[in-house]
């Protein structure tokens, strides 16, 4: 299952990647200022795409840093910059009631679900490539024209329901956050 | 590992020996020696231009014709003093001159300058990189230098460059949906990301270059996006100079403020080397049949297109003037967004089956004349409602304003 030898450039370049991204998270978390915390998870999004790049997924890296690191984490700072909640905060309140613990709970569910699908599933254990069978996908053609055949047939209905979801969550946004003036201020102000 | 190098360049062809890896270095040497130089010869270009537009002499003292102009304010940048702010954020505020001048290097990596010629046994293709992901790689760069200009904002921790910062994320944000819509049609009809395939594929005549082949308006698209991407004029609100002094680098000095100076200036050459790459075939041109120098007509092709555009940018610089913020937005996400989709749909149907194109074409057009009636409909409610400021000609003064609410309270 494991391979025999590693070639010592791909242990340097997984060692670099999970440098980056475990000092990334530690900084999210370690950081109080929320602009050092999204620099921090920045660096762990490069981590994850350097990581990416090592098991010749170049489509999923280049999707990670544009879209993740590209326009997702620059919407936070965008938040944090305007609304000026870039200063210290104070962890001693909790605004919702027993919040703790259910943030407990919810790490209890999330890592024991990890466990499972760890010890269910062997394509974590050092596997090549990620792929249903262990086995790498089919070389020779690029990986980006097998990953877009497998997106738009196999899993076609997933990726139109995951785009309709999203559509629904943007025209949900645009909904809330549009201020409806009422019909008398307008009437007073002509 | 060998193998998936070779499909990508073929220089790998038998492994990676210490020959291929002198290449390599040496190629990254001069990709970045010719950015660099080139950018010496863009600022110099730039002033020239703008001041002869301008019935200015422009820089005259250094060199002939000023051409060292460049050089002694890059000496004078040094030598001065590196000022850091009171209220900065001393970490971010050095880090991001970085986050700016590094993407803009590593975009100019994938531009293909010319085609492939031999070097002691080994194709060599000339450009720096020729990865997998190609024209993402430039996507992906344009959004961390996003970080520059907004990190450079927020940590100076003054009042404009914190204004800038907020217009630059929004503004960059946008055009780049515009600007991803137009390459996802350049991809479509070339079948691969790579720079060096979309090159290949425009190699057989100017009717097989994308600007003519996808029809002029992903072109024109691409061109105001990747201007507007840019900050370049006259989509320069991040830099209003007399709106918000200096912009994001406003409280910048020294060396600091060079590598600004010097992104702004690679990425214009950058971009316009992308553009030549995407739409005008790159290197592609005529050749004359003469042995041994055949491989330099692609380069020439590839400089003398690039410099038409790079002096396109100089000549919006001098002839149009700066957009309004809202007008801005309201090009890029009404206007651009929705044509370049639009066009991508019927590309997409056309390369199918022209029956697919033009049905393609005509819900397009339909789904533009009902988008053109929900802008009208929003914009009558933007203009009864006071949630949008209306311009200064016709905005109420505040006297009016009050004695409005005051009336509304004996009411």
């Amino acid at each position: 299952m494991i391979a025999t030898a590693y070639a010592i450039p791909d242990v340097l370049v997984f060692l670099t990647s999970a440098l980056l991204i475990l000092v990334g998270a530690v900084g999210v978390l370690a950081t109080r200022n929320p602009v050092h915390s999204a620099l921090s998870l920045i660096l762990a999004l490069f981590g994850v795409a350097v990581a990416f790049i090592a098991q010749s997924a170049d489509f999923l890296a280049a999707v990670q840093i544009i879209v993740y690191a590209g326009a997702i984490v620059v919407l936070f700072l965008f938040v944090i910059m305007f609304l000026g909640v870039d200063r210290r905060e104070t962890v001693r309140v909790e605004p919702l009631v027993g919040q703790r613990v259910f943030a407990g709970v919810g790490v209890l569910i999330t890592v024991a679900g990890l466990i499972t699908l760890f010890a269910r599933s062997h394509w974590v254990t050092g596997a090549i490539a990620v792929s249903s069978s262990g086995q790498p996908l089919a070389t020779g053609s690029k990986n980006v024209t097998q990953l877009g055949t497998a997106v738009f047939t196999t899993y076609l209905f997933a990726f139109e329901a995951t785009a309709a979801l999203l559509i629904v969550a943007v025209v949900g946004a645009v909904l809330l956050a549009r201020r409806e003036r009422s019909v008398d201020a307008e009437g007073s102000q002509s | 590992m060998t193998s998936w190098l070779a499909t990508v360049d073929p220089l790998f062809a038998h492994g990676v020996t210490w020959a291929v890896l002198i290449i390599v270095i040496v190629k990254v040497f001069i990709g970045f020696a010719a950015l660099m130089g080139a950018v010496t010869v863009m600022i110099w270009f730039e002033r020239k231009a703008i001041s002869d537009m301008q019935s200015r002499i422009g820089p005259q003292r250094w060199g002939p014709f000023g051409l060292f102009q460049t050089l002694a304010d890059g000496l004078k940048l040094f030598f001065k003093e590196d000022l850091l702010p009171a209220e900065a954020d001393r970490f971010v505020f050095k880090l991001a001159p970085y986050l700016v001048v590094v993407p803009a290097l590593i975009t100019f990596s994938i531009v293909p300058i010319g085609g492939t010629v031999d070097i002691a046994g080994h194709p060599v293709m000339l450009q720096v990189a020729n990865p997998p992901i190609g024209i993402l790689l430039m996507l992906a760069m344009s959004g961390i230098s996003v970080y520059g200009v907004i990190l450079a904002g927020w940590s100076s921790g003054s009042k404009y460059p914190l204004m800038s910062a907020v217009r630059a994320s929004a503004q960059m944000i946008s055009y780049e949906a515009a600007l991803g819509m137009t390459i996802v049609t350049v991809v479509l009809a070339t079948g691969s990301l790579s720079t060096h395939d979309i090159v290949a594929a425009q190699s057989h005549g100017v009717w097989h270059w994308n600007l003519i082949r996808l029809g002029i308006v992903p072109f024109v698209v691409f061109l105001i996006a990747i201007t507007a991407e840019l900050n370049r004029p006259p989509f320069d609100v991040v830099e209003a100079e007399t709106e918000l002094v200096g912009g994001f680098h406003t409280e910048y000095s020294s060396f600091r403020f060079a590598q600004f100076f010097l992104a702004e200036f690679m990425n214009t050459i950058t971009m316009s080397a992308i553009i030549v790459t995407l739409f005008l075939g790159g290197p592609a041109g005529w050749v004359p049949n003469i042995p041994h120098v055949r491989w330099v007509f692609p380069i020439l092709w590839f400089l003398v297109k690039t410099i038409g555009f790079a002096f396109a940018y100089v000549w919006f610089r001098a002839a149009l003037p700066r957009l309004r913020y809202d007008q801005l937005m309201n090009l890029g996400w009404k206007r651009l967004i929705p044509l370049s989709l639009g066009w991508m749909l019927i590309v997409a149907g056309f390369l199918i089956r022209p029956s697919w194109g033009f049905l393609m074409a005509a819900l397009v057009i339909l789904a533009w004349t009902v988008l053109t009636r929900a802008f009208a409909l929003g914009q009558g409610r933007e203009e009864s409602a006071d949630s949008i400021l209306p311009p200064v000609g016709e905005r109420p003064l505040p006297g009016r304003v009050l004695r409005a609410w005051t009336d509304r309270e004996k009411d």
